[in-house]
């Protein structure tokens, strides 16, 4: 479904990511892991089109969409989350799903300025949709709260729900656990595993190890920029150079 | 079932204003309070306009004033030099304003926070210079007079009848404004405030939804100001000064940011003022920064938060 190949960035001297491909076949859960500052997150940024790949394509479905801005990713079915929050804090939890809608809805002019039969049927249709996600992921009650006053752990799956709310065949989770205590983080391994990769593939960047050896179904490991290994959970768990470079001391 | 007031969004603020506009001429004793309400209201619209571009989008703009008092400049311009009819006039003014802002909003709005502040701040100034500069259309630092107000053969001289109009407008783009912010759009525009990366990640082109909030803020302004031109009469390059575009964004600021009737309650504090300052004239903009400085730190959510917190002990 999703071919990277050969993607190199450089800031000034240093290569970030260096020369990175893999491939993530249809309805997996493809991890990438490696220590801080292997260049994980640089690589989800170049994939959905935040930073400028200097070298290497990124293929989805076989269309080249090498640097496609993010919001237009959107629409070719890419979405992605974000590892330091981007949460609209000053608007509730529902309107941040519905946010994830809008590109369904219209945003006419005129048909805002007054109030179009369409829109407010829109508007209705997509909020019922918006509290079933919420429901789903058990956060409904927060719905009508701003975001800003709730705690992280809701607003990591706040994330992922507005994600999911623009129906993508590909969802990028950058470090979808970081921050949250045992008890969240299995919440969101069990929301990824039963909502999101249901229906959607899934790119995981995470450093929890235990919830990306349960989950994955590929694991591609980074080191210095460079792939190091990839393979199955089972494979990467037994990989000499993985143990020596990144579990070495907790095994 | 939609209720029809649920149908078309007609809110208690709304209504109530009305009420209020309705009663306040009967107060009015002469043609002098009448003048004052008359800038209150149209200041008011101003405000509206750039509550949505400061106080929903989170674009400030310290040019305002000017793009203000160019949309009344090229109306005077275009009924005293070339003989259009007012309301042609106003309509070309309004169309050249919102190209003239299309084409600011994409290099400008690419900036944030200070930076945008900095560079709107310089294309108010160049917009005075041009203003103070241009004598021969313009007349110069002297200002020009306009031509009287006439729509369909009537002439506006009567104080109730631009009373009239100007309230009309400000409900009209209240409800406007209402119907823009409790929609997709209006979620669109807010969610530029607080992140743009959220923004652009669910599929939002965050540099069009900018440059359409700011065109539509910028026509608004000017819409007002050249409506203001006409009444007044008289124009000068100080109605499109800096101090008026800081003036302006005291009112968002003092009303309370992101909050609709804020900019009105802020717009018609800030026009009365100045009628019980008159012996502080010289210091006036000292007081304006006392203000922005006092409303900051004892209610940053302007004086609309102290109904809030009044109605939720009620």
């Amino acid at each position: 479904m999703l071919e990277i190949r050969n993607l190199t960035k450089r800031f000034g001297g240093l290569t970030a990511v260096d020369d990175i491909s893999f491939r993530v076949a249809k309805g997996h859960i493809h991890a990438v892991i490696g220590p801080n500052g292997a260049g994980k997150t640089t690589l989800v940024n170049m994939i959905s089109g935040v930073y400028r790949c200097d070298e290497g394509s990124v293929w989805l479905d076989g269309a080249d969409i090498t640097n496609t801005p993010t919001d237009q990713l959107v629409y070719r079915g890419v979405c992605r989350t974000f590892q330091n929050l981007e949460i609209c804090g000053r608007m509730t939890v529902l309107e941040n799903v519905l946010l994830g809608f809008d590109r369904y809805m219209s945003k006419s002019l005129f048909t805002t300025l007054f109030r179009s039969r369409q829109l407010l049927e829109d508007e209705q249709r997509y909020t019922d949709r918006a509290m079933h996600l919420l429901s789903l992921i058990g956060i409904e009650e927060f719905a009508h709260q701003e975001a800003r006053n709730l705690s992280y752990g809701i607003l990591k799956k706040l994330e992922i729900v507005r994600a999911l709310a623009t129906s993508p065949e590909l969802i990028l989770l950058d470090e979808p656990v970081a921050g949250l205590n045992p008890k969240e983080t299995a919440e969101v391994a069990e929301l990824i595993r039963t909502v999101v990769a249901d229906e959607v593939t899934v790119i995981l960047i995470e450093h929890d190890m235990r919830m990306v050896m349960e989950l994955s179904d590929r694991i591609t490991v980074m080191h210095f920029g460079k792939k190091l290994a990839e393979g199955t959970p089972e494979e990467i768990r037994n990989h000499p150079e993985v143990i020596e470079a990144y579990l070495g001391g907790n095994r | 079932m939609r209720t029809f007031a649920q149908r078309w969004n007609l809110k208690p603020s709304l209504a109530f204003l009305a009420a209020v506009l309705a009663i306040v001429p009967f107060t009015l004793s002469n043609d002098f309070y009448f003048e004052i309400a008359i800038l209150a209201l149209f200041n008011a619209m101003i405000a509206v306009g750039l509550n949505l571009l400061m106080g929903y989008a989170g674009q400030i703009s310290l040019a305002h004033g000017a793009f203000a008092g160019l949309g009344g400049y090229i109306a005077a311009i275009l009924t005293g030099n070339y003989g259009l009819s007012p309301l042609f006039s106003i309509a070309v003014a309004l169309g050249i304003m919102a190209l003239l802002a299309y084409l600011l909003a994409r290099p400008i709005l690419r900036l944030h926070g200070h930076y945008l502040a900095m560079a709107t701040l310089g294309v108010g100034i160049i917009i005075s210079i041009v203003l103070n500069n241009e004598e021969e259309l313009t007349g110069g630092t002297d200002g020009m007079s306009v031509e009287s107000f006439s729509l369909f053969g009537h002439m506006f001289t009567e104080s109730w009848e631009w009373y009239l109009l100007a309230a009309l407008h400000l409900l009209a783009l209240l409800w406007l404004a209402e119907n823009l912010i409790d929609s997709p759009l209006g979620r669109i525009l807010r969610s530029l405030h607080d992140s743009e990366k959220a923004s652009a990640s669910v599929g939002v082109k965050v540099a069009h939804y900018k440059s359409l909030i700011f065109v539509l803020s910028v026509v608004i302004a000017a819409f007002a100001g050249s409506l203001y031109a006409f009444f007044s009469g008289f124009i000068s390059p100080q109605e499109a000064g800096f101090n008026r575009s800081i003036e302006l964004v005291v009112m968002v600021v003092l009303g309370g940011m992101g909050r609709l009737y804020g900019a009105v309650i802020g717009a018609v504090i800030l026009t009365l003022l100045p009628q019980f300052l008159t012996a502080f004239e010289d210091y006036q903009t000292l007081i304006y920064g006392a203000i922005i400085i006092g409303v900051m730190i004892f209610m940053p959510k302007g004086i609309v938060s102290l109904f809030d917190r009044w109605r939720r002990r009620g």
